[in-house]
């Protein structure tokens, strides 16, 4: 069945691969909260930005990229990670500072990558991963492969948006800008500091654009599919963006005491694993079958945390090309 | 003469194909060469003219040495030059020792290592269809196609995240950003990305990019189109700074920076461009400095148009009586703490000329690293280097503004009294 099909409200074309994407986004959502536990136990340190909320986002997106394509993303970057395949048990070792960890503990929260998995990086600076993905498609066009730049709403409002989008549309790099738009940059809605819709400042520049809900992972995953399309044959960079809504604050020391009241409860009620429980669940999937995804990923991730917290420290060790 | 064999060493010219005048396409027979293993046909790379034949048939010549000249349409430039690289890709012509000035030379290493390397790219600011806004590369466009040499939108910032993503993707980007004072609108991908990457994958990814800069003053050109901005840079680890002084060094560095795995940013001297020099085609490995005159009395340290200012001065203070050594940095970082330090233990008294602002600069750098390994040795050390004010427009304010070689022998001459 085609996905033109399932949005017109057919069935989902293929159960299995959907209740795989339920894993992976449970699997997203477990290991956050698991991240805030341990670092509310002071075994995770500095800072973290969780993805709890734009499951659908990166998970859809990552079920049509292909070997040859790449992914940069955000500091809030565990949801992408986890959805390109990143090993969770590294990833988690990264957030404690272990040896065992994606990047040997150099990495943190932040900045993790894992061009094995096909993510070139998380970068700290507002707007960073649009360049990267920029650069990245300069080298992927000799492939037919495509780059994937993750970014909030507060990175429309970055020079790095506005210059790299045109740099793409001119060169006709293959380019998917996902603009992750959930309602806030940092602590201030997005409205407040941004002028006029952000889809037309695509548009702008001639690039495809197109609102999808985020979250919906069908609907995020037709969207991919079109706006990758778009991009791999050569045409240019293509440009989504995702409504969506984190149901933590901006990092962990925020509380997001900024929201009305009631906004929370009410994007609570179109939690994208509710939503897509709640599809698979009405065209016949079993419940007892998605009761046994999500009790096997809590049971993973208590394991992960055990090796985790057992796991060495690095060694200091001096990188002999830093030398002055 | 190109190396048409592993081990050849030289070889002889059994036939020319063409004669002077001659026209040739790309991949039509030139010579025949005997080298130490076979008789090999060699092929034009490209369209061109072949201009004088340097070495006749019978004739031998060694490894690099030009063996023809060519012109290829109107710019006509030396064989070896041009990049006519023969049947053997991974050893592009240089030429045997020449006489270029100082763009051209940079516009050899660019056109050898794109012909060297299929994954070195190169993109900035008119620097394709134009040629560039000093001139310094025109051709290039013409010769490699708009996938690896090609224009780009006034777009710092775009333009260093393009370097930063196209190094960790397998390419070898060389970028231009026009005036080094633009570097600031580029310094969040190079400070935040490009430095940072090796790092943050456990050296598993290489960052190979070079950042080709024109820096400095003298050209009237303001404050916001003159400075010289390598002590912005050069407290972030991870970035390499290239800083020749010379034709040879800008070749030669040029191809070390593109060669080398992580970035590397490269300071073109607006006033070194039309300085003329001999070139021989060497890499120079970043990291070493030169001694460029050899004296007795007291080491000047120095870089790019001060290498020039230091041996005008060094040639009035001769008349004086005072020896001066000259030693040129090449590289701020790596820095070659070897060859400073044994300079000034043989002269025991070191001035280190910087343009630059005197507070936070570079000079201070090689005073730290006077004192660290040659204090024993140290009667005299200052710096001399530019007032910690914005460079001024006119040119008698921006004449004394910059340390020329008055200043420097005099300031010599004063504390050597």
């Amino acid at each position: 069945m085609s996905q033109a099909a399932e949005l017109a409200g057919a069935r989902l074309e293929d159960h299995d691969l959907y209740v795989g994407l339920y894993r992976r986004m449970v699997l997203i959502r477990g290991f956050e909260d698991l991240v805030q536990s341990l670092f509310l136990k002071g075994d995770v340190y500095g800072t973290t930005h969780l993805y709890s909320g734009q499951e659908a986002v990166a998970t859809g997106f990552a079920s049509v990229l292909e070997e040859r394509d790449r992914a940069c993303a955000t500091y809030r970057g565990h949801g992408h990670a986890l959805a390109l395949g990143v090993d969770p048990q590294k990833l988690l070792d990264e957030m404690l500072g272990r040896a065992t960890g994606i990047n040997g503990g150099r990495a943190g929260s932040m900045n993790v990558n894992s061009p094995a998995d096909r993510l070139i990086g998380c970068f700290g600076i507002v707007g960073g991963s649009i360049a990267a993905a920029t650069g990245v498609a300069l080298a992927l066009r000799r492939t037919g492969g495509v780059a994937v730049a993750y970014f909030g709403d507060g990175a429309v409002n970055q020079g790095y948006f506005f210059e790299c989008l045109n740099f793409c549309q001119v060169l006709k790099l293959p380019v998917v800008f996902v603009c992750e738009n959930n309602g806030y940059g940092e602590y201030t809605p997005f409205e407040v500091v941004t002028a006029g819709p952000i889809r037309a400042r695509a548009e702008a520049m001639q690039a495809p654009a197109e609102t999808v809900d985020g979250m919906s992972v069908w609907e995020v995953r037709a969207a991919a599919a079109r706006a990758v399309a778009h991009a791999r044959a050569g045409a240019g960079p293509a440009f989504v963006e995702a409504i969506t809504y984190r149901f933590v604050g901006h990092s962990r020391s925020d509380p997001g005491r900024y929201r009305p009241e009631g906004e929370l409860d009410r994007w609570r009620r179109r939690d994208p694993l509710v939503v897509l429980r709640g599809r698979l669940e009405s065209e016949g999937v079993a419940g007892g079958r998605l009761d046994e995804v999500e009790r096997g990923v809590a049971q993973e991730l208590e394991a992960m945390r055990e090796r985790g917290l057992a796991a060495p420290w690095p060694e200091p060790a001096p990188s002999p090309e830093f030398a002055p | 003469m190109p190396k048409l064999s592993d081990s050849m060493e030289e070889a002889t010219i059994t036939r020319w194909l063409k004669e002077p005048g001659e026209q040739f396409a790309r991949g039509e027979p030139l010579a025949e060469i005997d080298t130490d293993k076979a008789t090999i046909v060699y092929e034009a790379e490209f369209d061109g003219v072949l201009g004088s034949i340097l070495v006749p048939e019978g004739g031998t010549a060694r490894l690099g040495e030009p063996i023809a000249t060519i012109g290829a349409g109107a710019a006509a430039t030396s064989a070896a030059a041009a990049g006519m690289a023969a049947s053997v890709p991974a050893a592009p012509v240089t030429g045997g020792t020449r006489t270029i000035d100082f763009r051209t030379a940079i516009r050899e290493a660019l056109d050898e290592e794109l012909e060297r390397d299929d994954r070195v790219i190169f993109f900035g600011e008119d620097v394709a269809i134009a040629g560039g806004v000093f001139a310094v590369t025109p051709g290039l466009y013409e010769k490699y196609g708009e996938e690896r040499v090609f224009d780009t939108p006034i777009s710092e910032l775009a333009l260093a995240g393009a370097a930063f993503g196209s190094a960790v993707s397998g390419l070898r980007p060389v970028i231009e950003i026009m005036f080094g004072d633009f570097l600031t609108l580029a310094m969040d991908s190079l400070v935040n990305q490009a430095s940072k990457y090796w790092f943050l994958t456990q050296e598993q990814v290489p960052v190979p990019i070079v950042i080709r800069s024109v820096v400095g003053a003298g050209g009237r050109f303001g404050a916001i189109h003159s400075q010289m901005p390598a002590s912005w840079l050069l407290g972030v680890p991870g970035i390499k700074i290239a800083c020749p002084a010379t034709p040879a060094d800008a070749k030669g560095l040029l191809k070390a920076a593109i060669r080398d795995d992580n970035p590397v940013l490269f300071f073109e001297h607006k006033r070194l461009y039309a300085l003329e020099g001999d070139v021989d085609g060497e890499v120079v490995p970043l990291g070493s400095a030169k001694l460029v005159r050899e004296g007795g009395d007291l080491t000047l340290v120095t870089a790019m148009k001060g290498v020039h200012d230091a041996l005008a001065a060094a040639d009035e203070l001769a008349g004086d009586g005072i020896d001066v050594e000259v030693v040129d940095l090449r590289t701020l970082r790596p820095l070659d703490r070897a060859t400073i330090a044994a300079s000034v233990e043989k002269t025991s008294r070191v001035v280190v000329v910087e343009e630059g602002p005197v507070t936070g600069g570079w000079a201070g750098e090689v005073l730290a690293v006077v004192v660290e390994d040659a204090l024993g040795s140290v009667d005299d050390a200052w710096r001399i280097a530019t007032a910690d004010a914005p460079i001024p427009y006119s040119p008698p304010l921006e004449d004394a503004f910059l340390p020329g070689p008055e200043r420097i022998a005099g300031e010599i001459r004063g504390r050597l009294a």
